[in-house]
């Protein structure tokens, strides 16, 4: 065989290869969801989010765990937002180059890097024993808001380097005052960014079972949460505790309430990628 | 002066928010130490390091961290060794091969794969990957660390595939145009030029997603049981450091008990090597960006 | 190269025409007076006599880098003076230390006095906030915000601390016609200024700076990304707003410095070299440099 043919053939074999690599993933991802639409699909019914966990698989139903979910969702924002935020916009904007910043940067690249069942590790023994909060619904949210914190931060300070200078000098040039710069003008430019980046942050954290389980979210809550105080569950957890049981029947209620899940994570994922699109067109200067 | 006050004040705010993170891995390292510290007041090192069962949970009990770490170990490798090919091929026809509008449907599409809840992929796992595999592989049990090490590799592609191929895309083209013009293919130029050239970001890339798959919790807690066994044996129950963590967690375990802190002690030995592999690579990403710079 | 007879010619030229401008104008302005000469001047002000702006001894720097020596310069009420030179030579530079925006520059250091009426602006007690409100500032391209037409001008006058709608609605009007954007722009407040052409943006940036009654305004090369149609209107706008404020413009364009300025700085290689009434500079200079410079034989 000439050089020129083993070349050729080389190359194409390669394409070949690279093809099905590409696909590899996108065909487990299309089985798992027959898989799952096969098992579970039938099983969605009002009944279904409405109904408590049970011992029968048959009636048990995702009440308590999409609530808990809600409530985790919502009080994990309360916390991770604004902390987020302002930590970016203090390293975009105040911080100088120098070894604090670089300092904090490690910090933020080394938490992102951290497994997510240690923040579960820190939640308990910080949040669940020290500060008394119990296994309850705060001490669950304080911890996945640490565990979403880098996220947020990179987003907002990606979002806020690409406000252009001259915007913040004509600002200080009529006398505005640094916060009154950022909070009337970067923020505003930049909010596309940081809303796109919030948006991800909430869907990597809903998905998140491991941290909450070691925190003392319950396998079996029969009652949806009235307070921050109290226990609760989320709906990975409920899903976990399903798949664990020997019985088929919560196999399949785990398939539903994976569809349930998937469903709400793609949900938020695509928003974000929609919302990034059209801020990035909008951003005309 | 009430103008500058209030500037002040907020800017301690915002300082107090970045602190958090600082903060938090002070907090990280204090806590996984001080239980850890407590535990080998009852536990001797050497023995934490050097026995060969874990079984604190058992009237006999034994502390030695190996059968977590080879469990741990044994997956994510099998893991890196299905994503590597798969990532990195990618990676190169991505980078030397693919049109522009391809690149920009096939990334978001293998960014999919990095979105789906750990959860659900410990169910495919063991409710798909296993059975499938039980009618080649003979021998194989319910839980084994095939199944879990297949899927997570699957699930960490994009890790290698995305920082992989930035490290390639950004060789200068000068460098594929010198080797095109000598009459090498497209291949040969991907494989002796440009991936030797963008061989720090792909070590990068690989460091990463290995640090990725030791700390993945879900999927291993699902499908590879919680039998702590020193072994290399991928067809039988195993469990990791992540799945010991939530096992204990799951249960009923008084505080301040010995056992409590074993599971301190285990995510210690966990965050060290994370912690040394994320720094490592952060090291060596800061190394290649001023190659090119 | 332009010869020296050639440039004199133009200048007188450019002379009449200033006239034909002024005296079509003279409704908008608030007061005029022609001199002997011809020359329209307007002296509203008891202390025209006074420096409105005056440095000593002003050297700057750029950590290392010597920016500016030994500055010395006098500059009247109401008066418009041109700063030129070729690049890098600090106009720009000297330019913001009236409003303080080198501040906002890591390692620059200034020595030296530099006053505004008759108070020195590095002093300690200087709130900067306000010095800016006293000295605004046109940047080279314009820069206005992604807001509406209306919010644009109107910004300098909330982050003052100014709530009154109708005030600022009468501001935001009168700012606009003396920036001479006010036809082209009534109808269409609320839609977004970016959505101007260049020399409208400009405009508007002008009418933005101007809405909070600066006393100073400082233009850096205002009309050097536009059109030779918008820069002339940007340069008869400048010779309108001479008789309520005092401007410093630093240009690259000598002709538009000799239509528009009363005073003239010729600054090379961080030196002023030489400061005069524009006329002298452009026609008989004292410095050979200067005249160098002006016939185009270097910069």
């Amino acid at each position: 065989m000439s050089n020129e043919r083993k070349k050729h053939l080389q190359n194409n074999a390669f394409k070949i290869w690279a093809i099905f690599s590409t696909s590899v993933g996108m065909i487990m991802l299309a089985i798992l969801l027959i898989k799952i639409g096969m098992d579970g699909l039938h099983r969605i019914s009002l009944t279904f989010f409405t109904d408590l966990p049970s011992r029968r698989p048959e009636s048990a139903g995702i009440l308590t765990a999409w609530v808990g979910t809600l409530w985790i969702m919502v009080t994990t924002a309360l916390f991770a937002i604004p902390i987020g935020i302002g930590a970016g916009i203090y390293l975009e904007e105040y911080v100088k180059r120098g070894r604090w910043a670089s300092f904090l940067e490690i910090n933020i690249a080394n938490l992102a890097g951290v497994p997510s069942i240690i923040y579960g590790l820190l939640g308990l023994e910080l949040f669940v024993r020290v500060l008394h909060l119990g296994q309850s619904i705060l001490a669950g949210s304080l911890t996945l808001a640490l565990l979403i914190l880098p996220i947020v931060i990179v987003s907002t300070r990606e979002a806020i380097k690409t406000v252009p200078n001259t915007l913040r000098e004509a600002s200080y040039a009529l006398g505005a005052s640094k916060w009154q710069t950022i909070w009337l003008q970067v923020l505003p430019a930049a909010s596309g960014g940081i809303m796109t980046g919030i948006i991800l942050a909430l869907s990597r954290a809903i998905g998140e079972t491991a941290p909450l389980i070691v925190v003392g979210a319950l396998m079996y809550v029969p009652f949806t949460p009235k307070s921050v105080f109290d226990s609760f569950t989320v709906l990975p957890i409920q899903i976990y505790n399903w798949v664990t049981r020997p019985q088929a029947g919560f196999l399949i209620n785990a398939a539903a309430a994976i569809i349930v899940l998937m469903m709400i994570t793609f949900i938020m994922n695509g928003t974000a990628v929609f919302l990034r699109n059209r801020w990035q067109k909008n951003v005309r200067w | 002066m009430n103008a500058n006050i209030k500037e002040r004040i907020i800017e301690s705010i915002l300082f107090l928010c970045a602190a958090v993170c600082v903060l938090t891995t002070m907090g990280i390292v204090i806590i996984l130490l001080i239980q850890t510290v407590q535990f080998f007041s009852e536990v001797s090192i050497g023995d934490f390091l050097t026995d060969t069962q874990w079984t604190p949970l058992f009237a006999d009990k034994h502390f030695g961290i190996l059968p977590l770490v080879t469990g741990t170990l044994l997956i994510t490798f099998i893991a890196i060794a299905i994503a590597l090919p798969l990532g990195l091929s990618i990676a190169i026809y991505l980078s030397e091969y693919a049109s522009k509008e391809l690149r920009s449907v096939i990334k978001p599409m293998l960014e999919v794969l990095a979105a789906v809840p750990t959860v659900v992929y410990g169910y495919f796992a063991l409710t798909v990957v296993t059975p499938l595999l039980q009618l080649i592989i003979p021998g194989l049990a319910g839980f084994n660390a095939i199944s879990p090490g297949l899927v997570m590799g699957i699930m960490i592609v994009p890790f290698v595939s995305s920082l992989s191929e930035d490290a390639m895309y950004a060789v200068p083209n000068a460098m594929r145009e010198a080797s095109l013009a000598l009459g090498a293919s497209k291949f040969q130029t991907a494989v002796k030029v440009i991936v030797p050239a963008a061989s720090s970001g792909i070590l990068v890339s690989i460091i990463l997603a290995f640090s990725r798959a030791i700390g993945e919790t879900m999927i291993v807690a699902i499908a590879a049981g919680q039998q702590p066994r020193l072994t290399l044996d991928p067809r039988v129950p195993i469990e990791t450091i992540t799945t010991y963590i939530v096992q204990v967690s799951s249960g009923d375990v008084p505080h301040a008990s010995l056992e409590y802190r074993t599971i301190f002690a285990a995510g210690l030995t966990l965050f060290v090597i994370t912690f040394l592999l994320n720094n490592i690579s952060y090291f060596i990403k800061k190394k290649y960006r001023e190659q090119y710079e | 190269m332009v010869k020296h007879e050639e440039m004199t010619t133009t200048f007188n030229k450019m002379e009449e025409e200033k006239k034909i401008v002024s005296i079509s104008h003279k409704n908008g302005l608030e007061k005029t007076e022609e001199l002997s000469s011809g020359f329209p001047v307007s002296i509203p002000h008891k202390e025209s006599h006074m420096n409105k702006i005056h440095t000593k001894a002003v050297h700057c720097w750029y950590g290392d880098f010597h920016v500016l020596r030994d500055i010395n310069m006098e500059v009247k009420h109401n008066t418009v003076t041109a700063l030129i030179g070729p690049s890098g030579c600090g106009k720009s530079t000297y330019l913001r230390i009236f409003n303080r925006m080198n501040d906002l520059i890591e390692g620059f250091r200034l020595e030296g006095e530099v006053m505004i009426d008759n108070k020195d602006i590095f002093a300690k007690d200087i709130r900067i906030n306000e010095l800016r409100k006293k000295v605004g500032m046109v940047f080279q391209k314009p820069n206005p915000f992604p807001k509406s037409i209306f919010e644009n001008v109107a910004y300098g006058l909330r982050v003052n601390g100014v709530t009154h709608k109708k005030f600022i609605e009468e501001t935001v009007e009168r700012s606009l016609k003396q920036a001479a954007l006010w036809d082209e722009v009534k109808d269409k407040l609320s839609k977004n200024a970016l959505s101007l052409s260049g020399g409208q943006q400009q405009r508007l940036c002008i009418a933005r700076a101007i809405a909070i009654e600066p006393s100073v305004v400082l233009m850096d090369e205002p009309s050097s990304a536009l059109d030779p149609i918008s820069s002339a209107k940007i340069e008869e706008l400048i010779w309108e707003l001479k008789t309520k404020y005092t401007i410093l413009i630093v240009t690259h364009n000598m002709q538009q410095a000799a239509r528009v300025s009363d005073k003239t700085a010729f600054f090379y290689l961080g030196e002023l070299v030489e400061y005069d009434d524009t006329k002298t500079i452009f026609t008989n200079p004292k410095k050979e440099k200067t005249q160098n410079y002006i016939t185009g034989r270097f910069g």
